[in-house]
């Protein structure tokens, strides 16, 4: 009973997912605007619900006549871009941190249970905040401040999965039979934490667009004119009250797509039994 | 336990220690401060007065260990921009946002317990799922999102709350809900999980024994085991909450520690910034500590080891 | 009147059948010993009589009734009102049976304050005066402490303190020192044996423990997969085992005298089976050395004498 309550938001998480990867990879291909084309003359059209709406924009338009559809997928494009790279280089910082924590012990652990306590009493959003707006706002900059910021999580798992393993029989057969420590790493330990691993990934590909987001709402993420969805929402900010559906759409698409990922993370667990917290 | 809080305070003095660090290494990535604090259209002459007037034409290391010892004695530098004190400034702010991280502390517990406690009791049934699902769409949720969605509906088509500003009480109430809903997920769901295995032990199962009403098990016996880790977090949370609520202060306007970090940001006040870093990190530390201290005061286990 | 009444009690979760139409009687101020090996539904029949089961469990019966008064019928609020009170229970694991966020004294007043609305003061000395009784020393001191700062042996002290605190006619004691050291073992039995003399208490003992049986039990039940397979008074039981399962567990205790120094000593050949609803027969016949294939069939209950009963096919 629970399990097939389980696969279903494992599924639905599922088809999330698949369909933000496929608008984000064939983006170019399925807009039927050009994104960046302003019209003046077409300014916040509505949505295919209401009264009054032109068929050729079936999400309307922005405050700069924009289609909206086409900004939305542009939009799922830039999510998922900075969702993967911020989670591949918080991977592999924390990866490297934890691994090396939990398999060396000892004074290693003890600097690598400081870094991350270290890193947790940094305020997020603010040094990010600081960062970009020090450096100026761009992709890159964005994603590797990210990525600088958002390792903890796979350091502490990396490291408490690390200790079980490092203690199971098989290890300590390894060790005897003389491989080095590098193979012991690759060969054994790795590919025995991968699975929580991949279950913190999908965590963190999550948070990473949720704060994507949020920078960009608050003008130091994403750089316009570039259609961030945390970016939509800060430019419809001033027309809310008067056309509500210029934040409702990009708001649910951040909204589901953060979901979907989250849901398929879970059942992700699930499968695998793994802990994503330590 | 005198010698753990001992090992404590002295992780807590390395932690700002590296956090004063940071946060000047993170104030001088742009390079020239200087460029950047004259404006745009600033001669050679302005830059270089610029320069000298604060200090910026030291070496690194002077500037670096200028900041680390007046840091220390609680000495944060004066702002560019306000030609304050930031240590002044910061005061002046702090109360906004701890009233906004409190007020969403006690609304996301006021939240989470009773719904935690519920899907615990009733496991695996439709409510148990309904609250875990309340929990995934939390997760979910865009913070800044949630918080224009309550505006245009509550402020603006009801007018039941105000829409910004720290005027009343009543400002609170929207800013509040909003940055509870960072901490509900979490928080649901280890009250759940302490309850379930609560509510399994053999402890449990005496208290039954004894013929003690379901509200002494559930609220007594039960609860004061499954809180330890749920005060825990909540204290943690807590300095999330504070961290995180420089985006809620800027969508409704509250001037609070975050508004100012914003503004400085934006403004190149990088003497406020790196100090609004500094001093949420040394509250996040003391937070953590806390939390301890409450952990020994709940669980008797971890008092006079 | 008997004190406890159990008769035809089933147990199931799911598909496994815990116990299956177990039935005894417990009279008032006398040890009743129900003894098997691990997995044969003591436990469950123990907790089902307090209605301690997991809501998973199914419970159903002909007759369960303490005092006369039907425990099927009873509310959840009139069984709450009886546990504790009339009729009280102890573990097995008194490391993990005690509360450890509350200290000692407050889990043993809160018995009193919730049953007989007994002030703070007042039940802090009945409890003083039980621990006392239990043979802990200082209890004054020990009433302000927490159950990580006792041993197993005090812990179990402890709990039996705190079943005893409403005076209770019936004390359900399962295993209560199978988790101790042999030493505290047996000064633990000697407490239990000692208070239920004492008090006239009714005593539904279980283990597994058959030196225990002999040494305290008035009667004694033997449970099978389930079922009572044989039952009667403690001397008559040790001297005139008619069940073959019985005859098996007597043969496993080394009696000094009786055994000889290179003899081996019993044993039973396999394990307790898993049994489902609706099984026929005898759910020994697998280990059994006399079965035969009328032990698949519906085994009648034998009087081997007014107050011993067995389940068998063999009227020997």
């Amino acid at each position: 009973m629970k399990r097939g309550w389980r696969n279903i938001g494992t599924w639905v998480g599922a088809v999330i997912v698949g369909i933000a990867a496929f608008c984000a990879l064939f983006a170019p291909l399925l807009v039927p605007h050009d994104p960046f084309a302003q019209d003046l003359g077409k300014r916040l059209l509505v949505p295919f619900w209401m009264e009054g709406t032109d068929p050729s924009h079936l999400l309307g338009t922005d405050q700069l006549g924009r289609d909206y559809l086409s900004r939305l997928i542009y939009g799922c494009r830039i999510s998922m871009m900075i969702g993967v790279t911020v989670t591949i280089v918080s991977g592999i910082i924390g990866i490297t941190i934890g691994v090396l924590g939990g398999f060396m012990g000892g004074r290693v652990d003890d600097v690598v249970l400081f870094a991350v306590t270290t890193r947790l009493s940094l305020p997020v959003v603010l040094v990010a905040l600081a960062v970009v707006g020090l450096l100026g706002s761009s992709m890159t900059i964005l994603m590797f401040t990210l990525g600088l910021l958002l390792w903890e999580r796979f350091a502490v798992v990396a490291r408490s999965t690390t200790m079980q393993v490092r203690n199971l029989d098989f290890v300590a057969a390894a060790w005897c039979a003389g491989c080095s420590r590098f193979r012991i790493l690759a060969g054994e330990v790795l590919p025995n934490i991968a699975s929580h691993l991949v279950v913190v990934a999908t965590l963190e590909i999550a948070l990473a667009i949720l704060l994507e987001a949020a920078l960009s709402f608050l003008g130091l993420g994403v750089p316009p004119p570039l259609p961030s969805w945390g970016l939509m929402i800060a430019e419809a900010k001033d027309y809310m009250f008067f056309s509500p559906w210029v934040i409702v759409i990009p708001g649910i698409a951040l909204f589901v797509l953060v979901l979907g990922i989250n849901l398929l993370g879970d059942g992700l667990r699930d499968l695998f039994g793994a802990r994503s917290d330590a | 336990m005198l010698r753990f809080l001992i090992r404590r305070l002295v992780v807590a003095l390395l932690v700002a220690a590296t956090v004063m660090t940071l946060a000047f290494v993170m104030t001088r990535l742009s390079g020239d401060l200087a460029i950047s604090i004259a404006g745009p259209n600033a001669t050679q002459d302005d830059i270089a007065a610029v320069r000298k007037a604060y200090g910026l034409d030291r070496p690194v290391l002077t500037q670096f260990f200028d900041w680390v010892g007046r840091a220390s004695m609680g000495d944060l530098g004066d702002s560019f921009f306000f030609k304050r004190r930031v240590s002044e400034l910061i005061g002046e702010r702090m109360p906004v946002t701890l009233a906004l991280g409190l007020t969403g502390l006690v609304i996301a517990l006021l939240v989470s317990l009773p719904l935690g406690i519920l899907a615990a009791v009733r496991e695996n049934t439709p409510l148990d799922r309904f609250v875990q699902v309340v929990a995934l769409l939390g997760q979910a949720m865009p913070s800044f999102w949630l918080g224009l969605l309550l505006m245009i509906v509550f402020g603006l088509q009801l007018g039941w709350l105000p829409i910004s500003g720290t005027d009343s009480w009543q400002s609170f109430i929207m800013p509040g809900v909003v940055l509870a809903f960072s901490a509900i997920p979490a928080l649901t769901r280890l009250t759940r999980a302490g309850m379930i295995q609560a509510m399994a032990s053999d402890y449990i199962r005496t208290a039954r024994a004894k013929g003690l009403s379901r509200a002494s098990i559930l609220l007594k016996h039960a609860l004061r085991n499954a809180a330890i880790p749920v005060v825990a977090i909540a204290a943690v949370q807590l300095g999330f909450m504070l961290g995180g609520s420089i985006v809620i202060e800027q969508v409704f306007a509250l001037h609070g520690v975050g508004f100012l970090a914003w503004e400085s940001i934006a403004k190149n006040d990088f003497p406020v910034v790196q100090a609004v870093v500094l001093v949420l990190a040394v509250i996040y530390v003391g937070l953590t500590m806390l939390a301890d201290m409450l952990n020994a005061v709940l669980d008797p286990r971890l008092r006079g080891a | 009147m008997s004190l406890l009444e159990v008769d035809k009690l089933e147990v199931s979760f799911g598909r496994t059948a815990a116990v299956r139409g177990a039935s005894f009687t417990v009279e008032p101020g006398e040890t009743h010993c129900l003894v098997g090996e691990s997995g044969c539904g003591k436990s469950v029949t123990a907790l089902s009589v307090m209605n301690l089961l997991v809501r998973s469990a199914d419970r159903r019966a002909q007759r369960l009734a303490f005092q006369g008064e039907d425990l099927l019928e009873l509310s959840d609020k009139g069984m709450a009102r009886l546990r504790g009170n009339a009729m009280a229970m102890i573990f097995q694991e008194p490391m993990t049976s005690l509360n450890p966020a509350y200290t000692v004294g407050s889990q043993m007043t809160e018995v009193l304050r919730r049953h007989k609305g007994t002030g703070q003061r007042a039940a802090t000395d009945r409890a003083a005066d039980l621990l006392a009784r239990v043979g802990i020393t200082a209890p004054g001191m020990r009433l302000g402490q927490f159950p990580h700062q006792l041993s197993g042996g005090l812990r179990q002290r402890v709990m039996i303190a705190m079943a005893l605190m409403c005076d209770p006619q019936l004390l359900i004691a399962d295993e209560p020192t199978t988790a101790l050291d042999v030493t505290v073992q047996a000064q633990i039995l000697r407490l239990l044996a000692g208070l239920q003399r004492d008090l006239g208490l009714g005593l539904l003992l279980i283990t597994h423990d058959l030196g225990i049986v002999a040494r305290v039990a008035t009667r004694v039940s033997v449970m099978y997969a389930g079922e009572v397979v044989e039952s009667a008074p403690t001397a008559e039981l040790f001297a005139n085992p008619r069940h073959p399962y019985t005859q098996g567990l007597l043969r496993c205790v080394p009696v000094p005298g009786k055994i000889q120094r290179d003899q081996p000593l019993g044993a039973i050949r396999g394990t307790v089976p898993r049994v489902g609803p609706g099984f026929e027969g005898c759910a020994f016949r697998e280990r059994c050395d006399f079965a035969d294939e009328t032990c698949s069939h519906a085994i009648p209950r034998h009087q081997a004498g007014v107050t011993h009963d067995f389940l068998c096919r063999l009227p020997a």
